[in-house]
């Protein structure tokens, strides 16, 4: 009786994480089994909360900067850039010309630095050991461009509000243009590794599908949004710092499904090298800060301002009651939003999928706990 | 200790503030703001002449200065929800509506179906404890077909247990978890409401305004983590 019990028990509840090499960070999954298909999963978050909101509330504007670059620690230099539009918005500043394509500049080799992050170890969890050298070798490239300009490689707190703390340095857009004939080519070298491997085909083609539909839905954003269909981007429907002047494509796909996603974000490099090659081309000259005062204490309101992120819709929703610190700092995180979806697109799928899901969505559990 | 630190540095910066707006830009340019709004109620129109005539710097409003929102958004909103919804207006810019918390999750739906706001950006809150109705509820919202973005605020007591997105916006699912988490606003008929950042355990919500930057679950970390503070 028992031994028959014990058969008909198809069901088993497995623990994936926080410890596991694919879950990049500290995400716990668990796993509800039939077999190899995955029939339900919960994630269990928080591990890396460190209450940044309620930091901000302590804090004044210019000193909480720093600690947005540690929410999405790939990507800091978006979130830096976020942070100060809100700001600049709620003073009513604007960043000089200068200050604005030097920031897009450094945003969008931050963009590929975090793309070339993904598709190492993106790559990596599906058993292509390869990738992620080459991928590490770029991306350190775009951290010494980084540490050239502001000291730091990572958490890099490269702008102020009201424009930027440093000028460029010199040989700067030599670099950086010497950066981008070197990259795209390398770009190519990956998709030679990739693209067309029957493994790689094989263990991402038609998995994890979202739609746009359920995309919308969920509130998902980024190039997981864009994979399923939808040509949306913020830099293109709301531009802001400039970007209405750059000439580049968003690139999309049909299927939403993991392969997709790749694509998109290959595509995605070589388009933010396009733009990092016309901004560099005409940085403007004049100042680099706007009149942000000294001591910033913006008028009783409040005001949402969002960026697109390297991996979707990153906005900050602050609420001033006319003193030097926020009275309400709401992060709107990319990652904890699109990580909601992979429960919808794990279900069904097997169990195996799930660390290619994972990585296809490009998480960083820094952004999800915050 | 450290964190000691940092509150007296805050603390410096605010006094050195008297200083450094005497110079002019500062705070003359925060200032500038509402004034240049024209159709700005009477509040404004006081500190404007004191501005030009003395180097110091007027006192800015106490409240938001916003200026009043029409379009065909609020004509049908009006005509749906009549005085449910106490104010649109628009500020630096941005639009955003009051309304009355029962009727917050039929606004979610109508902006949805018949207004195309079918991108539920975020959900969160703002802690007033002055207020008798503590807590104010914001969901920004996007339309993809529009390209617009809106907030839809409602002011409730501690206490009151605010309807769920959930049935209109699936994404609302993780995003009032932690409404919830932070705040302790409970939200009627989610699927599953609890605590998602904080331990299930966890007692108080840090980001009420009466929570302090060090205050934390004492017994939980002497229980779980076996040491005295996690400071």
């Amino acid at each position: 009786m028992s031994e028959a019990t014990f058969l008909d028990a198809t069901e088993l509840v497995i623990n994936m994480g926080p410890q596991h090499p694919s879950t990049h960070g500290v995400l716990r999954v668990i796993l509800k089994l039939d077999g190899e298909k995955v029939n339900g999963t919960e994630c269990v978050i928080g591990y890396l909360h460190r209450g940044v909101e309620k930091i901000g509330e302590n804090r004044t504007y210019q000193q909480f900067a720093p600690y947005v670059d540690r929410m999405d620690y790939v990507a800091s230099v978006s979130n830096g850039l976020g942070y100060c539009l809100a700001v600049e918005k709620l003073i009513n500043v604007e960043a000089p010309p200068r200050a604005q394509a030097v920031r897009v500049i450094l945003t969008e080799l931050n963009r590929i630095a975090s793309h070339l992050l993904w598709l190492g170890t993106h790559a990596l969890d599906i058993g292509a050991i390869t990738p992620v050298f080459y991928c590490l070798r770029e991306r350190e490239e775009v951290l010494k461009i980084f540490e050239n300009y502001c000291g730091a490689r990572l958490t890099t707190h490269a702008f102020r509000i009201g424009g930027l703390q440093y000028e460029t340095y010199d040989g700067f857009e030599e670099e950086v243009k010497k950066f981008c004939d070197w990259f795209i080519p390398k770009v190519d070298e990956y998709e030679e590794l990739l693209t067309n491997n029957r493994i790689w085909v094989g263990r991402l083609k038609g998995v994890g599908i979202l739609s746009a539909d359920e995309c919308k839905e969920y509130g998902v954003t980024g190039p997981v949004l864009r994979a399923a269909g939808v040509a949306w981007d913020l830099r293109k429907a709301q531009p802001y710092s400039g970007y209405e002047q750059y000439d580049f494509d968003i690139p999309t796909a049909q299927n939403g499904d993991t392969y997709d996603r790749y694509t998109v974000r290959m595509e995605e490099m070589r388009q933010s090298t396009r733009i990092v090659r016309q901004a560099v081309d005409r940085i403007p000259s004049g100042p680099i800060m706007g009149k942000a005062p000294k001591v910033v204490k913006p008028p009783v309101g409040e005001a949402y301002v969002a960026i697109e992120a390297p991996k979707g819709e990153l906005g900050y929703f602050i609420v001033s009651d006319n003193s030097t610190q926020p009275y309400r700092l709401r992060v709107r995180p990319p990652s904890f939003v699109n990580l909601q979806a992979l429960d919808r697109m794990v279900r069904g799928g097997l169990v195996a999928d799930v660390v290619a899901i994972i990585g296809t969505l490009d998480i960083v559990l820094g952004e999800v706990d915050r | 200790m450290c964190s000691d630190l940092l509150g007296k540095k805050a603390k410096m910066a605010e006094e050195q503030k008297p200083e450094g707006s005497a110079p002019a830009p500062p705070s003359g340019d925060g200032a500038a703001i509402p004034a240049d709004k024209p159709p700005a109620a009477p509040v404004p129109s006081a500190p404007k002449p004191a501005a030009a005539a003395h180097p110091a710097p007027p006192k800015p409003p106490a409240v938001m200065v916003t200026t009043p929102w029409e379009s065909d958004i609020t004509k049908l909103l009006k005509e749906r929800f009549t005085d449910g919804i106490t104010e649109f207006s628009t500020y630096l810019g941005q639009n955003f509506l009051v309304a009355k918390p029962d009727i917050a999750i039929p606004i979610l739906e109508t902006l949805k179906l018949e207004l195309d706001f079918d991108y539920l950006v975020d959900v969160t809150a703002v802690d007033y404890p002055k207020r008798a109705d503590r807590f104010e509820i914001v969901y920004i919202l996007y339309s993809f077909a529009r390209n617009e973005r809106l907030r839809v605020k409602a002011c409730i007591a501690d206490g009151y247990t605010p309807a769920t997105a959930v049935t209109v916006h699936l994404g609302a699912d993780w995003l009032e978890r932690e409404v919830f988490d932070m705040f302790g606003i409970q939200f009627a008929g989610h699927p599953n409401m609890r605590r998602i950042l904080l331990p299930d355990e966890w007692q108080g919500y840090p980001l009420r305004k009466d929570y302090g930057i060090l205050q934390q679950d004492d017994i939980w970390v002497k229980e779980n983590l076996g040491i005295e503070s996690g400071q």
